[in-house]
């Protein structure tokens, strides 16, 4: 008996090949869906971390508490054994000193005059270690408009608006005129590489990019930064096992009241990121349950209608005295077959898709040009755990539970009606 | 003729209730089927000849009186009981054949034998040989959509025979063929019942059906008109 109705599956495309593909295609957007959705909310965490917070940030206790200010005179000291010890002690992490700082960008003349001067709020990072991988951490390659990448000590990125504004020119000098960690002035030259543009509209006015080794010389912080970023090995912001790492290290240095001991917090705990991660993560299950809700309808509807579709079979096949429960469990065992097959062949290719656009991405930088939001301009797809099993929720149990409504009918089916039914 | 008593209405009566009124589809009706009858139920539409059908089939209940078939009463029997009543004994045909047309001509023969648990061997020596009864051996595996309509609906009379039912329903079996195939799949019916002993019973309007029939039950607004043995068996 199963062989005879796995024949008539094969045979009628109506039965098999169509349902397939219905399920097959629901559970595809799905899958895919969930991924591009998940990718981007993912993606804009990842963009947050890797410009200003990292998974988990190691400051200075005072630092921390004053983080807005980017008060320098309360980095870390000691960044060397500090970096050291983090490796350590947490050997899947890469982990990056930075200084964030403000000053003044002073453009000289031939004559050693000012020319132009702008106030600048810089970023220092390891640009010229070749290991670094800082300058893919702040997709430098991608964002710079003009020029190069520093290649030797003394070169700096500037925002390209604000080079605009200076009027100053590739290779020109500049001079940033800030203040020591420890409060007196501080003036150093450098060369103008190269000019950014990171679609940020803060960055892009006012942003500047430094070697990290130029800024302590300039800012007499040898061996110190204003932050150590710390990135999980995957690039991926583990929520939870941040939360217990950042909780154990701090704990270590809890009965310490000394300002300048370290400490450690998360991304989301960092000023707005709380917010934004809550908010993200709530509007993209919306836009998932959105979508999931009219897709189970779609699939629940195709298994109803093709079940009473085939009413006239069923009732001849009653007629014949075929049990009506023997039916109606070979409709469901039908339609089980399509769901699983479908739902396993499009959680397939929707992962294909998504592992796709997870290692390529969609460049979206055309539709952003003049967008101030921080946002990332090549959008990934993310496959999660989740991935593996959300397109079975409609493509499984919306056909199955569309089929089993349609079969009820067979029960309500008034006997006395069967063959004109059959003959219509 | 054997004279064991198949089928056995005592004022078999049913209604159908119609919107805030009620229809009487039959009225009192009592006859008794031996086996072996070639017997046709005849009367205008509406007559109440596919409801005594639907009775007899155990497809429904009647509303009051009795119907007996092969020991049963079908007005106390369940769904259970009914479908294996139909699945054992009672062949049907219809009158636009109802072939499962992704199945070959074989496959839909074959069909109720799947149902009955009957095993491989045994079911293909049933089909062939129903298929012989209905000349269509050569055509086993043709689908419906390959065969004329007097060739499909002698697949269907297969299908209805292959089990060797004690009772055969036939609904205006005819009505969607021309005189010809009318004539082969009548005399293809009279053999079945010579050789299987099953009990036929048709309904119909159809004179062509009429003049084979050897019992004619008249039917008028759900009641008995006439009940006539035309011809000896």
């Amino acid at each position: 008996m199963i062989s005879f109705l796995f024949k008539g599956i094969l045979r009628d495309r109506t039965r098999s090949l169509f349902p397939f593909l219905i399920v097959l295609a629901g559970v595809f957007l799905t899958v895919a869906m969930y991924g591009y959705v998940k990718g981007m909310e993912t993606n804009v965490i990842r963009f947050s971390a890797n410009l200003r917070s990292g998974h988990v940030k190691v400051m200075t206790k005072a630092y921390a508490k004053e983080a807005e200010q980017l008060p320098n005179d309360l980095a870390l000291t000691g960044v060397a054994a500090l970096l050291a010890d983090l490796q350590k002690a947490y050997p899947g992490f890469a982990w990056m000193p930075r200084i964030q700082f403000g000053g003044l960008l002073d453009i000289p003349d031939d004559q050693g005059e000012t020319k132009a001067q702008a106030p600048v709020a810089g970023l220092a990072a390891d640009l010229l270690t070749p290991s670094s991988q800082e300058p893919r951490l702040l997709d430098l390659q991608k964002v710079l408009v003009r020029g190069h990448l520093p290649l030797k000590a003394g070169e700096i990125l500037i925002s390209d608006e604000l080079a605009q504004k200076l009027k100053v020119k590739l290779g020109e000098k500049a001079t940033l005129i800030s203040s020591t960690m420890h409060g007196s002035m501080a003036m150093k030259n450098f060369t103008v590489a190269g000019t950014i543009r990171f679609g940020i509209r803060a960055m892009d006015r006012t942003g500047i990019i430094a070697d990290l080794a130029d800024i302590q010389d300039a800012l007499d912080m040898r061996d110190a930064a204003g932050e150590v970023l710390g990135f999980f090995g995957d690039a991926i912001y583990h929520k939870d096992e941040a939360d217990k790492m950042t909780l154990a290290y701090n704990a270590r240095n809890s009965e310490s009241s000394d300002e300048f001991q370290p400490v450690m917090q998360t991304l989301a705990e960092q000023p707005g990121m709380n917010f934004m991660i809550g908010w993200l993560k709530y509007a993209y299950s919306l836009i998932i349950l959105i979508f999931l809700v009219p897709m189970s309808l779609v699939l629940w509807n195709a298994g109803l209608i093709g079940s009473l579709r085939r009413h006239g079979e069923y009732g001849l096949r009653l007629a014949i005295g075929e049990d009506k429960g023997h039916v109606y469990r070979s409709m469901m065992a039908e339609s089980l077959l399509i769901g699983i097959l479908g739902s396993i062949a499009g959680t397939a290719l929707g992962l294909a898709l998504s592992y796709y656009l997870q290692v390529k991405g969609i460049d979206i930088s055309s539709m952003m040009k003049n967008i101030t939001m921080m946002m990332p301009t090549v959008l990934h797809s993310q496959i999660t755990p989740v991935s593996f099993f959300i397109g079975f929720i409609p493509g499984l149990l919306a056909s199955v539970s569309g089929t089993a409504i349609a079969g009820l009918r067979i029960y309500k089916r008034q006997t006395s009606q069967l063959f004109k039914e059959l003959e219509t | 003729m054997e004279n064991s008593i198949l089928i056995k209405t005592v004022d078999l009566t049913k209604v159908y209730p119609m919107g805030g009124q009620s229809i009487t589809a039959l009225d009192s009706v009592s006859l008794t089927f031996r086996k072996g009858e070639f017997a046709g139920l005849v009367g205008p539409s509406g007559s109440g000849k596919t409801t005594l059908l639907n009775i007899l089939g155990s497809l429904d209940a009647p509303t009051k009186g009795s119907a007996e078939v092969l020991g049963e009463k079908v007005e106390t029997l369940s769904h259970k009981k009914a479908a294996a009543l139909r699945n054992r004994h009672i062949g049907f045909i219809f009158q636009t054949f109802n072939l499962l047309p992704v199945y070959t001509a074989y496959e839909n023969v074959e069909f109720p034998l799947l149902l009955l648990g009957l095993p491989p061997a045994a079911r293909k020596k049933a089909v062939m040989d129903a298929l012989d009864w209905v000349h269509l051996a050569d055509r086993a595996k043709s689908r419906p959509n390959q065969l004329s309509g007097g060739q499909c609906q002698r697949v269907a009379i297969a299908r209805a025979v292959v089990k060797k039912p004690s009772l055969i329903l036939a609904d205006e079996p005819t009505a969607n063929l021309d005189a010809e195939n009318s004539h082969h799949i009548l005399h293809t019916m009279e053999d079945i019942n010579r050789e299987l002993r099953s009990t036929f019973i048709f309904a119909t309007h159809d004179e062509k059906v009429i003049g084979h029939l050897r019992r004619k039950i008249v039917l008028v607004d759900g009641k008995v008109a006439k009940d006539e043995v035309i011809k000896a068996a």
